[in-house]
């Protein structure tokens, strides 16, 4: 088993002996499964393959996949990421982590991964709900939600995920969901690829507390009319039989009819457009806009840009070339000293 | 010449002025002079916890006092021989602690009217003329306008030039104490280096202070310190918080670990990541975090992938971390919390000295956290012990606190550095591909110390989950099994506990083994206590002094030296904290000697309990 190269491996060899523990039909169990298909088909060795978590449902995670993990403390996964990945920046690190641990407890790392920009992968299982202690509102519930600690409803402004990322200079957004396991796939190899700390959010159902929370975007009745995949270079439409557009007049997209306009007059989706990207994820919280926005999955944006484990080693190096490797003798002994015979 | 010299075994010295007149500066660079000389010497700046406190007040007054002598050298000094104060204000914050008969040095364009209002003299008269500092021998020197009239023609602007005016009093104190100029004209010219103009204006003006001395007509004593009889061997000044940084570097050295140092700014522990991030081609990686939970996590991040994990803070910073202090101990991996106390509780009083986060490091976490505990005694036993939190904590993949405080971290002394090869080498036990049994690798494996291996992540086959969950020994499983958690504690508990037998015996610092009175101490009460013991000792009593460098677990002989005496006596810069924990262990009376005013101890303070206790 160890003695075979990944590229030799399937799903199978990232399972675990232990018994997942997740409530029978709660979306976890597809992200799960979908991550052991794809981490075979990235050509990574699974020893250098590490997951960490914080708390919470998602944060089981770990446990079930058969490569070196930590479920380490509520909130604080991006810390230890940045600390492993600045020490062995060889290794692929997958951060799992729900919306009450990135966005609530860990709002906090979870911005300063960010901007430092570690080479990472990060799983963002959005239930909008918080499962592991029974069901109280999640910084991405919606305004009013009741439930177990809001009887008359919560009085928070929801965080938009993906708009916060943004905001913090990520360098990769994406979402997809639990319930499209082709998408899922897709943007989890594409997020590998990306050489940054890659954030997707994943709309996962808990099917005990927030059950249905994404039904319109995931049920086959609505998801054509309410859910918008965005692909680079490709327009934005979307539709039964795609025939809705979006279009952007200065600032403002609108929805359009692809009766009374071409393509080329659609909004062409740039994921290099940072300013577009900002208006895109914002499609379905804005209040501005007239009509139903359809909620965008896809990869919103990327940008190359310098990864803070390499930047360290650079430093360490130069720090080596200017100075010669460390000597601890001369380093005992200072710049001042005096002999005592 | 107008002067005389008088030889004298060891003199205290204490510099105070505004935070912006260089106070620190002059009196490091006063410091390094003795110890070049090679006398034996203490130091403690004490510093206001503003930046720039409004210029002249009393809260702007910042200190730095010296003890040098050719004698053996314990603490900074209970009182002064001699106070320089560049400003009514200094003079009005530290007065107190001039001996009678003692010299003040004092800059007299520092005592003009405003001065006086700032530093709320309520006559309006300078003490320097209204007759209050008869008792002393006062030397009035017109430093500001000395120092103008020197530089008058070096084209430096006003500003530039009153910066200078630290170094007319240095200049003037090195030829009061018969000290050369050398190590100071050196030390400006590589400071300074790119600006020749402000290297030759500093240099003229401490050179004016000199002559000045040489040259007034005022009947002065000047006073000469012979060299200390130290122990043969080459030496080196050294503060607290470097001795940290440089110990730290060195375990990482002798193990082959890569150091990762993950903190977050905190006075006074902060100068341990300046002093790391400067030795990057030891290969060490510095990382400041986001908060203080953000700087232990990384670190243990850092620890999972196999570098030496270490965070530092001060007791606020601590308190933020004992959740993944927690962690680490469940990880079973090793991670080293250096915590360099202040006062307390919550921001307290960041600039000053305190010693009450002992039990937050022993006991501040939730569940049944046992982490081991070590302490510095001095500033360069920093070294020593920062060191062996390092040793200990990857020889027991465990956490380990190293506590320091503010006193020692600041604080200086000459040290006797060893050489790379003189310090023990030390090995992480990493687990290797052979290590699986049938295929099946257990992370909670344990050897007889009931240490687990360290497998990293890259290491073939070993792949192991971990978390903060209760698990399974040996193969760390999620377990919510009853049997299995009372084992696990036990287990955690006992393997902290072996560490006593991977530490030093507890020696005697000083007398008898049985006696009347033990004085015990811990952390930076060692100079205080060492100097109160040598002077009962040598009128006769019947007192040892041992010091605590292991709080936890302690030495395996600890008790048996503790019994050896009728009273144990407990100095600490607390309520009682290890009173408490040697009451608790070992249910023997041991009394308090307890103060917590943000100042260390002095030795007349320590003598005058111990005295009280033996009659």
């Amino acid at each position: 088993m160890s003695e075979v190269l990944n590229g030799a491996l399937t799903a199978k060899d990232f399972e675990t002996d232990q018994e997942v523990r997740w409530c029978p039909g709660c979306g976890d169990y597809s992200i799960l499964k979908q991550v052991q298909k794809v981490i075979p088909e990235l050509g990574v060795k699974r020893e250098d393959v590490v997951f960490i978590s914080g708390i919470g449902c998602s944060s089981r995670f770990p446990y079930y996949m058969n490569t070196y993990g930590m479920h380490s403390i509520h909130g604080r996964a991006p810390a230890v990421v940045s600390g492993l990945k600045a020490t062995n920046p060889n290794l692929s690190v997958w951060m799992i982590t729900g919306d009450g641990d990135a966005l609530s407890i860990g709002g906090n790392h979870l911005i300063h991964l960010l901007r430092r920009n570690f080479n990472i992968n990060v799983l963002l299982f959005n239930n909008q709900i918080y499962g592991l202690t029974k069901g109280q509102y999640s910084p991405t519930s919606e305004e009013g939600k009741t439930t177990k600690s809001t009887p008359m409803g919560s009085l928070d402004h929801p965080f938009n995920p993906a708009a916060l990322c943004l905001g913090a200079d990520a360098t990769f957004v994406a979402r997809t969901m639990d319930r499209d396991p082709v998408h899922l796939r897709d943007i989890l190899s594409r997020a590998n690829a990306h050489k940054g700390t890659s954030m997707v959010e994943i709309y996962q159902n808990c099917n005990v507390f927030n059950d249905g929370a994404f039904f319109g975007m995931t049920d086959k009745a609505t998801k054509a009319n309410q859910t918008l995949f965005v692909e680079h270079g490709k327009p934005l439409v979307f539709g039964e039989n795609n025939e809705f557009g979006i279009k952007l007049d200065g600032f403002i997209p609108a929805i359009v009819s692809m009766d009374s306009v071409s393509e080329n007059d659609l909004w062409i989706h740039d994921e290099t457009d940072r300013t577009k990207a900002n208006i895109l994820v914002r499609f379905y919280q804005d209040p501005s806009l007239e009509g139903n926005f359809p909620r965008p999955f896809g990869v919103f944006y990327t940008e190359e840009r310098a990864c803070y484990e390499d930047l360290l080693v650079n430093q360490v190096e130069t720090a080596k070339e200017k100075f010669g490797e460390g000597d601890l003798n001369s380093l005992l002994r200072g710049k001042n000293t005096w002999t005592i015979s | 010449m107008s002067s005389t010299l008088e030889s004298t075994k060891e003199i205290t010295i204490l510099f105070a002025g505004d935070s912006g007149d260089g106070i620190q500066l002059t009196g490091t660079q006063f410091t390094d002079t003795n110890a070049l000389f090679g006398n034996d010497l203490s130091t403690f700046p004490n510093f206001p916890a503003e930046i720039r406190a409004p210029q002249g007040t009393l809260a702007g007054v910042s200190g730095f006092q010296v003890h040098f002598g050719s004698v053996e050298i314990f603490t900074p000094g209970d009182e002064c021989d001699a106070l320089v104060v560049m400003n009514a204000a200094a003079l009005k914050a530290n007065i107190k602690s001039l001996k009678k008969g003692g010299i003040i040095i004092a800059n007299t364009d520092g005592f003009d009217a405003k001065n006086l209002r700032l530093a709320k003299v309520e006559s309006g008269i300078s003490p320097l003329e209204d007759g209050s500092l008869s008792e002393f021998k006062v030397y009035p020197i017109e430093v500001t306008k000395l120092t103008k009239e020197c530089l008058k023609d070096s084209g430096l602007g006003t500003k530039d030039i009153d910066r200078t005016k630290n170094m007319f009093v240095l200049g003037y104190v090195l030829w009061m104490f018969d000290r050369t100029l050398d190590p100071t004209i050196k030390y400006l010219s590589e400071k300074f280096k790119k600006k020749p103009e402000i290297v030759d204006a500093n240099v003229k003006v401490l050179r004016a202070g000199y002559n000045f001395g040489d040259t007034t007509e005022t009947p002065t004593t000047r006073f000469s310190v012979d060299k200390a009889e130290m122990p043969s061997g080459t030496y080196r000044n050294i503060m607290g918080n470097q001795a940290t940084a440089l110990g730290l570097v060195a375990a990482t050295q002798r193990s082959g670990l890569e150091l990762f140092y993950g903190s977050y700014p905190i006075t006074p522990a902060s100068d341990v990541l300046h002093e790391l991030a400067k030795h990057k081609n030891f290969g060490v990686k510095t990382f400041q975090a986001e908060d203080e939970i953000a700087a232990v996590a990384s670190a243990i991040g850092a620890s999972f992938g196999g570098a030496l994990g270490i965070t530092a803070s001060s007791g606020p910073g601590i308190a933020l971390k004992g959740e993944a202090i927690g962690l680490a101990l469940m990880l079973e991996l090793p991670l080293v919390i250096v915590n360099v106390q202040r006062g307390g509780p919550s921001t307290g009083l960041p600039t000053k000295t305190e010693q009450a986060d002992l039990l937050q490091a022993v006991y501040g976490r939730n569940g049944e956290a046992p982490v081991a505990v070590v302490a510095a005694a001095t500033p360069a036993d920093c070294f020593n012990m920062a060191f062996e939190a390092c040793r200990l904590a990857v020889e027991h993949m465990t956490p380990v606190f190293f506590l320091s405080d503010g006193y020692l971290a600041n604080g200086a002394e000459p040290w006797k550095f060893p050489t790379a090869e003189e310090l023990p080498l030390f090995k992480a036990n990493f687990a290797k591909p052979s290590d699986l049994k049938d295929g099946e690798y257990l992370p909670y494996e344990r050897d007889e110390n009931l240490v687990r291996k360290w497998a990293i992540p890259g290491t073939l086959g070993l792949e192991h989950r971990v978390g903060g969950i209760e698990k399974e020994d040996g193969t760390g499983n999620i377990s919510y099994d009853p049997d299995n958690h009372q084992h696990m504690v036990n287990t955690r508990a006992q393997k902290v506990a072996n560490i006593a037998k991977n530490v030093p015996k507890q020696e005697l610092e000083l007398g008898a083994k049985t006696g009347k009175v033990l004085v015990l101490g811990w952390g930076s009460t060692y100079g205080a206590i060492k100097a109160a013991v040598t002077d009962l000792i040598a009128e006769g009593h019947s007192v040892s002094h041992a010091h605590l460098r292991y709080l936890f677990p302690y030495p395996q002989n600890f008790e048996e030296v503790l019994k050896g005496f009728d009273n144990v006596l407990i100095p600490e810069m607390n309520m009682g904290q290890l009173r408490m924990m040697i009451r608790s262990e070992f249910l023997i009376p041991a009394i308090g000697l307890n103060k917590v005013k943000g100042i260390p101890f002095t030795k007349g303070e320590i003598k005058e309990k111990v005295l009280e206790l033996l009659n």
